[in-house]
């Protein structure tokens, strides 16, 4: 082998992109080794199901928090799944003037928005609205994150359905509303719902916008307009406590919402896999 | 002869490029009329202004007459829907759904324009696939992807799809473009069938499937109509020096 200058850079790159893989693993199996380490322990049928104890007291749960977690982003989902789908077709289908690129722009920066920001949405227009933290105003919140994100990719995923197919369905007479709902959403539908999950996976794991919305609550929810307990915020609640004991429930709620949103990303993989027939 | 198209002083634009000019021509009903020309001609854009296709695309637009049986199929209160489910099109490259089983595909207009019994539909799935000499290759395999089949039977499939909504007229754009010489002579022996039931207008690139299928051949350049005949006139005797040209293979 001729030991020439473009062998060498071949090499020193590959191999410095392969240490880059490696730098950015580190933190990612660094933490899910220390909140697996930390959190397995505690981790029993009543972790998941009892309500938390008071200080000093063994025992107990955060299955009102697991509970609330999945109120507040189901609520966020009734909310923003349709806005965002629905305008992610808009975009994609009947976008292609001023207006539709002004909001394609403002979906854009609505991504990159720092979630505290839709929390003070919510604040201000729900919670000092209602002098109530609540359910709904944490629901808001993770919808307002929610919205662009499913915006943009059921927009994404729609353009890349190949514009021949369209053609095809309005060369057989089949109306635009027709064709955008049976042709082209079909077509897209594995992206659409990619993009839903992925938005889902993003927000369950959201605190900040949560603390002065759905506020926190030691009991099992009681309402949508009471305040109610979430994971992240629970768990951000135990993992500032002076308490040991608390300490270790913080990692075990901390495990638990990491498995929620690896399932749901597990569930990504699985519906972008399916191909039809195959 | 008597013509199923008439098409009076027609323009077409993409924006503010004109890529049509004055077009003048008539289709003859129940024949073959082969519309040829070099890349950019606007031979794809004048068949798409047949069925009102060319308006789908952003800043695409179109006027003058095109009257089929004496109705101008661009007059205010037509609904271009209307019209594509009078005249189908075949496209260059076959694009069946790609989410549709090939029976779907097959009736994916009636079913869409709200035809719901299985047994009618069944029925027009086995009569088009026949029309459309594919039956025998896919009736064991109606459930299967649409996308699963080859190349010339997806383009089949795409034909019988659009016989299954009763169109008068079937435009081709360039249908064989994509295609293998056995599927390419299928599917020009098929037209040849369709024309004793439907009108058809086919574009195309290759003078040699004009030749052999077209009854009157259209030449187009730059966005006007050169000269247009019937088939046998145009390829032996052409009145003018660019058809000429084009046809012995001087330019194109």
């Amino acid at each position: 082998m001729k030991w020439n200058k473009r062998k060498l850079n071949d090499m020193i790159m590959s191999f410095l992109t392969a240490a880059c893989v490696v730098i950015a693993i580190i933190p990612l199996v660094s933490i899910l080794y220390t909140v697996t380490i930390n959190g397995i322990s505690a981790i029993n049928l009543d972790f998941l199901t009892q309500l938390p104890k008071p200080v000093g007291e063994p025992g107990g749960g955060l299955g009102n928090a697991i509970q609330g977690t999945f109120i507040v982003v189901g609520i966020a989902c009734v909310i923003g799944l349709p806005i965002g789908i629905l305008s992610g077709v808009y975009l994609s289908e009947y976008g292609e003037n001023r207006f539709g690129r002004f909001v394609s722009f403002v979906a854009d920066v609505l991504t990159g928005t720092p979630s505290i920001v839709a929390g003070m949405f919510a604040y201000t227009f729900i919670v000092l609205y209602f002098k109530s933290f609540s359910a709904i105003a944490g629901g808001v919140a993770l919808s307002v994150l929610m919205i662009p994100i499913v915006t943009r990719t059921t927009e994404e995923s729609l353009k890349l359905v190949p514009g021949s197919i369209k053609e095809a369905s309005l060369a057989l007479g089949i109306p635009k509303w027709k064709t955008t709902i049976y042709i082209v959403i079909s077509a897209g539908k594995s992206g659409i719902i990619t993009g839903a999950l992925l938005a889902i996976a993003r927000i369950s794991g959201e605190t900040a916008p949560l603390l002065f919305t759905s506020f926190g609550n030691m009991f099992w929810a009681n309402g949508l307009e009471k305040p109610i307990s979430t994971m992240p915020v629970q768990i951000y609640t135990y993992a500032i406590a002076p308490y040991p004991d608390w300490h270790a429930k913080a990692w075990a709620g901390a495990l638990v919402l990491i498995i929620l949103i690896l399932v749901l990303n597990i569930g990504v993989r699985f519906v972008t896999r399916r191909k039809y027939g195959m | 002869m008597q013509n199923k198209i008439t098409v009076k002083n027609l323009n077409a634009w993409f924006g503010a490029k004109q890529v049509l000019y004055d077009i003048d021509i008539g289709v003859e009903k129940n024949g073959i009329t082969a519309i040829i020309g070099p890349s950019g001609c606007g031979k794809s854009t004048f068949i798409r202004c047949l069925n009102r296709m060319h308006e789908v695309v952003p800043y695409a637009k179109a006027s003058g007459k095109v009257l089929v049986d004496d109705e101008d199929i661009y007059d205010s209160d037509i609904d271009p829907v209307d019209i594509r489910r009078r005249i189908g099109m075949v496209f260059q490259k076959p694009n069946p759904f790609p989410t549709m089983s090939i029976r779907d595909n097959v009736v994916a207009g009636l079913k869409l324009g709200g035809v719901k019994d299985k047994k009618i539909l069944d029925n027009i799935t086995e009569e088009t696939l026949k029309k459309a000499a594919l039956w025998d290759e896919v009736k064991n395999d109606l459930n299967k992807s649409g996308v699963s089949l080859s190349g010339g039977q997806q383009q089949r499939l795409c034909i019988a799809r659009a016989l299954a909504v009763e169109p008068e007229i079937i435009l081709f754009d360039e249908p064989c473009s994509a295609l293998d010489p056995i599927s390419t002579s299928k599917i020009e022996d098929l037209m040849i069938k369709l024309k004793e039931k439907y009108t058809l207008v086919i574009v195309t690139h290759n003078m040699q499937q004009a030749a052999r299928v077209s009854d009157h051949t259209a030449f187009f350049l730059y966005g006007k109509l050169i000269e247009f005949g019937e088939t046998g006139q145009i390829f032996r005797k052409p009145k003018e020096k660019s058809t000429e040209d084009y046809i012995i293979g001087r330019f194109g």
